[in-house]
């Protein structure tokens, strides 16, 4: 899965956590989850919980703290998914 | 200070009617809510009927954010905010802005957090998944849960308290507002209370033998306070909200005004004097009504009409021997009486705000609501008040002054006084 397909699948996990649909269609990987789309920090949990299970992953306690903007989650379910890259 | 408290807002999540209107036609027209559930005849329960409102959680589009919505899983929660957020909308209020509002806070009651979210919790943890619990978990199973979502949505910030005094509770919740408005520390205060009684909590009560057994096969018959032929309770689930407010700032605004609490009183017989876990001491009770009218500064000939706590079990009959003695009336003299649980069973900490927001309507409308089932009433609370004033048809006449109460386990008590809004 390539960065872009990523990046499609990864707006799928966001959107129960953004009440701003039109900014999260025009996600790109500078934007922030919670400056830019407005995510209560707390469901920043919910979302790699839900990551997990969408991208079939663990992501641990470390690499979830990297995931604040779109780039940096790509970075991390990438990895994940293809750990030898 | 002592302000005077007005009530300008209304909202009712019960298992006969959602929203005033339908709630307003179901006890006009005495509909009971009351069916039989196949789940607990399947658990073999005793007690295999129940009041359950015909809401789900999704009902509350638009009332919470969607990003709220998503994963709120506690249906007493979702009850309550929908009873909340109707009163505060019918007080003629906005829903979101921007702004805190100091003078305004929120008292608003619960017994127990919702056991389906702690269920999945513990199921979780127990097969060492905690970590999938999410972030949504805790503020489902705090009690604080649903005034927290409340105050959110509404942007309060006077005194923000969730209250339990089991069956007691939502009378209390409604007289602490009161009480917060009338000594000056807030405006307006959004009261009330919910519950969610899910098949553990049911099955506790089952268990103590004081829910009613005999009427599965005919659950609209089951409800059946102050009935020779009763036997326990029907347990029940919903919430009911208030807005109560300081009457000059209502009257600033131009707000409609159902009517005044005057007058109540919350206290506790201390488990003495006949008074237990789960039974009401006499003289505890008798001093909480007392103490309700002396609150109020009116004649106990001023009542209309009581609206009981009457659960259908052996208490009915101590209860109206307790209210003839505070209100020292006896016979046809005394006032019509009333047990809203008739056609909802009882919703334990709900049950105090749905009646109330049952008694307001009764106020404002002129009439008194039926006593379903009341065909066979206890020997003994005819020789005490007659039957005259036990009606089992709606009676329409000029409602002046309710008093409303309610008693719960640990002894505690509240009893509320509310009137016609005179200048």
């Amino acid at each position: 899965m390539d960065r872009k397909a990523i990046l499609n699948e990864l707006k799928k996990v966001l959107a129960p956590y953004t009440e701003d649909k039109a900014m999260l269609e025009g996600i790109n990987e500078q934007t922030d989850l919670i400056k830019d789309l407005k995510i209560n920090s707390a469901n920043l949990v919910d979302i790699i919980i839900d990551a997990e299970s969408q991208y079939n992953i663990e992501i641990d306690f470390d690499a979830a703290e990297k995931m604040y903007n779109v780039g940096n989650c790509i970075d991390v379910i990438a990895e994940k998914l293809n750990p030898s890259a | 200070m002592s302000n005077r408290v007005v009530i300008t807002g209304l909202g009712v999540v019960a298992p006969n009617g959602i929203g005033v209107p339908d709630f307003l036609h179901a006890i006009q027209n005495g509909i009971s809510g009351i069916k039989f559930y196949p789940e607990f005849e399947e658990l073999k329960f005793n007690c295999q009927v129940g009041g359950f409102p015909q809401f789900e959680i999704e009902q509350l589009h638009g009332y919470i954010s969607e990003t709220s919505l998503y994963g709120l899983k506690g249906k007493g929660i979702a009850y309550g905010i929908r009873a909340a957020l109707d009163a505060w909308v019918d007080a003629g209020n906005e829903i979101a802005g921007e702004d805190t509002l100091w003078d305004t806070g929120c008292v608003f009651g619960s017994s127990v957090a919702d056991t389906d979210v702690i269920k999945n919790a513990i199921n979780r943890v127990d097969a060492k998944e905690s970590k999938k619990l999410g972030s949504r978990v805790v503020e489902q199973i705090m009690n604080s849960g649903i005034t927290a979502y409340i105050s959110g949505r509404l942007g309060l910030g006077n005194r923000i308290v969730n209250n339990s005094a089991a069956c007691a509770t939502g009378t209390q919740s409604i007289f602490m507002g009161y009480e917060y408005i009338k000594t000056g520390t807030a405006k307006r205060m959004v009261v009330g209370s919910c519950e969610f009684v899910d098949r553990y909590i049911f099955g506790g009560f089952d268990s103590m033998r004081v829910l009613s057994r005999k009427y599965n096969d005919e659950p609209e018959r089951a409800s059946r306070p102050m009935s020779a032929s009763a036997g326990g309770f029907v347990p029940g689930s919903g919430a009911g909200a208030l807005i109560l407010e300081e009457l000059e700032y209502a009257l600033a605004r131009g707000a409609k005004i159902y009517g005044e609490v005057v007058g109540g009183s919350t206290n506790s017989g201390g488990q003495r004097n006949g008074g237990s876990m789960t039974a009401p001491s006499p003289v505890g009770v008798v001093k909480c009504i007392e103490d309700a009218i002396a609150d109020a500064k009116i004649s106990t000939d001023a009542i209309d009409l009581v609206s009981g706590h009457l659960t259908a079990t052996i208490a009915d009959k101590l209860e109206i021997q307790n209210w003839v003695q505070a209100l020292k009336r006896e016979g046809d003299n005394f006032p019509l009486v009333n047990s809203l649980k008739s056609m909802v069973g009882h919703s334990l900490s709900a049950a105090g705000s749905i009646e109330m927001v049952a008694a307001v309507l009764q106020l404002k409308y002129n009439f008194a609501h039926p006593n379903l089932n009341l065909e066979d009433p206890i020997p003994e609370i005819v020789d005490m008040i007659g039957t005259n004033n036990l009606p089992t048809k709606k009676v329409d006449r000029e409602i002046n002054t309710i008093a409303k109460a309610n008693f719960g386990f640990g002894d505690v008590n509240s009893c509320l006084i509310i009137s016609k809004y005179k200048a």
